[in-house]
């Protein structure tokens, strides 16, 4: 009621510059109203052609599923890697002077424990034959007088989680023993891959972003398009470009979420198939781990950005093209 | 109300389409634009509702002077006016209701004002029956009805039509002429554009007549001068 006499006072006279945008609004409460009931609006056109929204938001969907798909398996294998520890070999460097004889006697005893599987001994002629080939030092090492390498013993160990520290220990307080090193070599070297891969997930989630960013982009653009006449008309009538961009700009989110959603329904599943699988080869390692599902942080960052990408996509598009159509 | 004063406008490409047009509408008038077809009459209209913008001259409504209106504003400008197009400008995915209730849903007005207002406009060019009903099932006269309802459903203090008439027989022209005549007796200013000579001639409204871009006449039709 109040609204209508502002209304009509202002009939008739100029406005005051900048004072009339929104006068007619019933506060806050109104624009929440209008703006919610224009969210609505756009679900419903988009709705209105559900087999076009859905195939643009599996679109963004698989875009969004796929490095989130990747982190998911990197993070997965990073969690692993402590489990995997078990797995590992120890290398037992004995002391200067110990002889075949003695080294393989150990080893026997060894082989006797509980927590250990199966012990074999490198020599130092075969150990140094080994560095031979495997260093490129080849030339270098020939032209020693003597042999630098201690022999070895290599105890693979049938472990459970930290054990290996205390197996370690236990095995250093032999006397035969000079080191024991836990061999981790191979162990780095996947971490070291996977930080390889884990900044080409980040290149492909940023290459995968744009691409959401020009498929929304290309949609809405497409939409103010089949919607040009309804747009000259809109204008015609008053509407400020603020009121023309918002259905656009709430497609643009709408496509996002949706995106999303169906990203996370995509990731999720490949988990779910991925976990039998996954846990028997890891129990073939000795490992017992679960791939797990997205966690609740992830999944809201997943929706977050399908919707910052979607609204951002539809900025780009409203701001190219809503400013072209203007009533001739 | 409207004071056009020296204005010249030209497209690119073209000579002058209106040269040095001044004239002066009251506020509660109603007014004729009549000419030959290529005339100037909807460049004119276009100019009032800053569809176009004059090349030279000054040009005020309500007192405000339209060539120094910025892109940004110009919306808020056209919302003190009501514009009535030959061809209706409807939406055609939209119902009658809907297409009535645009002007007020822009404005951010409430639901229950919008269904208020929307339903004395229907009433007013007698649709109220229509409104759940899509543009295209109607008949010619019954959109531009819908277009008439638009044009006022918000209140403005000055109404634009160009060729509202045009494509209509007689009798749904003279019913339209009818509309107009109604809300110039409440006080809203009116300016058609039109070149149904015959109509205008028996009515005892001002006409102001472009030739070529010129203004050429500006009177009361001879054979009824008003009291
Ligand atoms: N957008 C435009 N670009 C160039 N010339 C135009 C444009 N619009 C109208 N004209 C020209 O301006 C003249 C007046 O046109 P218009 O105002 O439409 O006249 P009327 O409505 O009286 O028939 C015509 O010669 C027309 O060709
Ligand atoms: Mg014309």
């Amino acid at each position: 009621m109040r609204r209508h006499s502002t209304q009509r006072q202002n009939h008739g006279e100029p406005r005051p510059q900048g004072a009339s945008r929104g006068a007619t609004r019933s506060g806050i409460r109104g624009y929440f109203t209008l703006h919610l009931s224009m969210a609505i609006q756009s679900l419903g056109r988009l709705s209105r052609s559900p087999f076009a929204t859905l195939m643009t938001a599996a679109v963004i969907g698989i875009a969004l599923a796929m490095p989130t798909g990747l982190h998911v398996m990197m993070d997965n294998l990073q969690k692993s890697g402590g489990d995997w520890r078990q797995s590992t070999q120890i290398s037992l460097f004995l002391r200067a002077g110990i002889n075949e004889d003695r080294a393989l006697k150990l080893a026997q005893r060894l082989e006797q424990k509980a927590d250990i599987q199966s012990v074999y001994y490198i020599s130092p002629e075969q150990a140094l034959a080994e560095f031979q080939s495997h260093s490129g030092f080849g030339e270098v090492l020939e032209n020693l007088q003597t042999n630098p390498l201690p022999a070895v013993l290599v105890v693979n160990p049938r472990l459970h989680g930290s054990e290996a520290e205390a197996l370690i220990e236990r095995l250093k307080a032999y006397p035969e023993v000079d080191i024991a090193q836990l061999d981790m070599q191979w162990l780095q070297r996947l971490f070291a891959i996977m930080e390889i891969v884990e900044r080409g997930v980040l290149l492909l989630a940023l290459l995968l972003g744009i691409a959401v960013l020009l498929i929304v982009g290309n949609t809405i653009r497409l939409a103010i398009e089949n919607r040009r006449d309804e747009i000259i008309i809109t204008k015609l009538i008053g509407a400020t470009n603020a009121f023309i961009r918002r259905p656009f700009l709430y497609s643009g989110i709408w496509y996002g979420l949706l995106g999303g959603l169906i990203a996370l329904l995509l990731v999720n599943s490949a988990i779910y198939l991925l976990q039998d699988p996954v846990a028997h080869l890891t129990g073939l390692y000795g490992g017992g781990f679960q791939l797990q599902l997205l966690s609740s942080d992830i999944s809201l960052m997943l929706l977050g950005s399908g919707v910052l990408l979607g609204l951002s996509g539809s900025w780009l598009a409203v701001g190219r093209h809503l400013r072209h159509i203007e009533p001739r | 109300m409207i004071r056009f004063d020296n204005i010249c406008k030209r497209y690119p490409g073209t000579q002058d389409v209106l040269s040095q047009v001044s004239f002066h509408l009251d506020k509660g008038e109603m007014a004729f634009l009549t000419g030959h077809s290529g005339a100037g009459k909807s460049t004119l209209l276009k100019l009032i509702a800053l569809i176009e913008r004059p090349s030279r001259g000054q040009l005020l409504i309500n007192g405000q002077n339209l060539t120094k209106v910025s892109r940004r504003r110009i919306p808020y400008v056209r919302r003190q006016m009501g514009i009535i197009f030959q061809d209706h400008r409807l939406l055609m995915d939209r119902t009658v209701f809907d297409n009535v209730a645009l002007p007020l849903i822009i404005s951010g007005f409430s639901r229950g004002d919008i269904e208020r207002r929307v339903r004395a406009s229907l009433d007013m060019v007698g649709l109220l029956n229509k409104e759940k009903q899509f543009p295209i099932t109607l008949s010619g006269g019954e959109q531009q009805r819908v277009g008439i309802a638009r044009a006022i459903v918000h209140k403005p203090s000055l109404l634009l039509a160009d060729e509202p008439t045009g494509n209509l027989d007689p009798a749904l022209s003279w019913e339209i002429m009818g509309l107009f005549e109604q809300f110039n007796q409440v006080g809203v200013s009116v300016l058609i554009a039109s070149h149904d000579l015959d109509m205008i001639a028996r009515l005892p409204y001002r006409v102001l007549k472009l030739k070529q871009g010129q203004l050429v006449g500006d009177g009361y039709p001879r054979r009824r001068e008003p009291t």
